[in-house]
């Protein structure tokens, strides 16, 4: 919290309006939102089955996959930034079968921010829904099943409404950390204003010339983002609301 | 086993400061700093920190062992960042003893506020170079290249030093480049180089000595429009001066010179 204060202590307030009409403060804003917004979905559609893969099945080498799941936790973002152009660059191992194939490179665009942010982000959703699914009680899969639903159903119509919560805040999660995402996305997207820049790239690069740009351009962020935080849990509360 | 110690010994520098406010370090400064000494062989003693740009790491880190190997009391710690980062800590308050800067703008910073104890001195110099991967697969030859958008290029932002620098060249030239990516700095951008995922990147000479065989440099006149000048100097809130001050004469010496030379920087020209 402390850290935080002090942002708003120091913030210059007068250079608040001419800082938020530059157009690239607007561009890289929308950048963030949307990149990191895809990013969770990708994280939704990929995470889940994982997390439940992990929670459910008794599959051999599960804990193999768990701990490479939690991998890009630990790792520094550059690192998995390098990483990502070893498998997905021009020259890296998939990318450069697309470039031959497709004439298509990874690198460098917004494709790239969203697998960036995917990578670093998605652990905390498979974690917190994994979570969840092993808290929640399996019995009522088994009776769905004796009721003939197929799995597919049951997933469907009665696991995934007992996890929701577990699920929700694991996007809650991934979402935010794909937004604070930076290093991860520097180095395998780049920085360009438009395609790759998003607010935390941004925010470095004042940073070097107009810190007190750069305290302008987190408190947008910042602010931004707690309202997004804000808006998602009323909805939540007020729609799905707490299952009794 | 000496350099271990260090970390340890900044942060109580630092726990020293903050405990009373900032106003009044010097008390801890002297009895930590074991000066009244000639700065004859040997004869250096207590700790030396030296904040320089990052361009410098391997250079200054070779001659401060060298230092460190003349004066067996002397201890150097280095702090290598970018040159912005440094002069922001050094206005901030962090104790260090000489800056080394990649600009004279970061200088400038540290000198206006009254930080440097007289005037600066450029050291060095670097200028941009083209680097490609080994075997310049793209076919690169010079500046002009920059501006073909079929390329994948990398130049860095021009918040940084480097980018400020590419812009003068590129405005001189003539020429609107068409990069993919501003980089951060200019390792980022060397990396991007070296793991072949750029076909060009607009970096310092040194940089490109400093990575080796999986980049090759290409000069190119107009660097010319933008030459790096290197200005070092010691700080008034230093806790070693006659460290510091022999530190800043090495540097400036055949020695160090040379040492600057292989690292691909030339000698200032005035």
């Amino acid at each position: 919290m402390l850290p935080l204060l002090g942002l708003l202590v120091r913030a210059p307030w007068s250079q608040l309006l001419p800082q938020l009409a530059q157009p690239q403060v607007g561009e890289a804003l929308r950048l963030s939102l949307v990149s990191a917004t895809l990013a969770t979905l990708v994280s939704l559609v990929l995470g889940v089955p994982i997390a439940w893969v992990l929670a459910r099945s008794r599959i051999r080498g599960r804990s193999v996959l768990r701990a490479l799941v939690t991998v890009p936790l630990v790792l520094p973002p550059v690192v998995g930034g390098v990483a990502l152009f070893l498998v997905l660059g021009r020259q890296g191992i998939l990318g450069r079968w697309l470039y031959e194939t497709f004439d298509y490179t990874i690198p460098f665009t917004t494709t790239a921010v969203v697998i960036a942010e995917t990578f670093v982000a998605m652990p905390f959703l498979v974690i917190s829904v994994e979570g969840a699914l092993r808290a929640a009680d399996a019995r009522f899969e088994d009776a769905a099943a004796t009721l003939g639903a197929d799995r597919w159903t049951t997933f469907r119509r009665v696991t995934l409404p007992l996890v929701a919560p577990g699920v929700a805040a694991g996007a809650v999660l991934c979402w935010a950390r794909a937004l604070g995402e930076f290093g991860a996305t520097i180095t395998f997207a780049g920085n360009f204003p438009g395609t790759t820049q998003t607010m935390p790239l941004a925010v470095y690069l004042a940073l070097q010339s107009n810190p007190e740009g750069a305290i302008v351009l987190s408190l947008v962020l910042l602010a931004v983002s707690l309202a997004t935080l804000l808006l998602l849990r009323d909805r939540w509360l007020g729609r799905s609301g707490v299952p009794t | 086993m000496r350099l271990r110690a260090l970390p340890v010994l900044a942060v109580a520098g630092l726990l020293a400061l903050t405990a009373c406010g900032g106003s009044t370090s010097s008390g801890a400064a002297s009895s930590s700093s074991s000066a009244a000494s000639s700065s004859g062989g040997g004869a250096l003693t207590g700790t030396l920190t030296v904040f320089a740009a990052a361009s410098l790491t391997d250079v200054f880190t070779d001659l401060g062992d060298q230092l460190m190997a003349d004066n067996p009391d002397l201890d150097i710690t280095f702090n290598f960042a970018g040159s912005s980062a440094l002069a922001t800590q050094i206005t901030q308050g962090a104790p260090a003893d000489v800056f080394a800067s990649a600009n004279q703008t970061q200088m400038t910073v540290v000198t206006d506020a009254g930080l440097a104890e007289g005037d600066p001195t450029v050291f060095t110099e670097n200028v941009l170079e083209i680097a490609v991967p080994q075997g310049n697969p793209a076919g690169v030859t010079g500046l002009s290249d920059f501006a073909d958008p079929d390329l994948t290029l990398a130049i860095c932002a021009p918040d940084v030093p480097c980018g400020a620098a590419a812009e003068q060249v590129f405005e001189a030239a003539g020429i609107t480049a068409q990069p993919d990516t501003l980089e951060e700095d200019v390792r980022a951008a060397l990396t991007k180089v070296e793991l072949g995922e750029v076909d060009a990147a607009l970096v310092y000479a040194s940089d490109v000595q400093a990575a080796g065989d999986q980049v090759e440099g290409i000069e190119f006149p107009e660097a010319e429009d933008a030459v790096n000048e290197y200005p070092i100097c010691t700080l008034t809130g230093s806790q070693n001066p006659e460290a510091a001050q022999a530190f800043v004469d090495l540097v400036e010496s055949d020695t160090g010179q040379q040492a600057l030379a292989d690292a691909g920087f030339r000698s200032p020209s005035s």
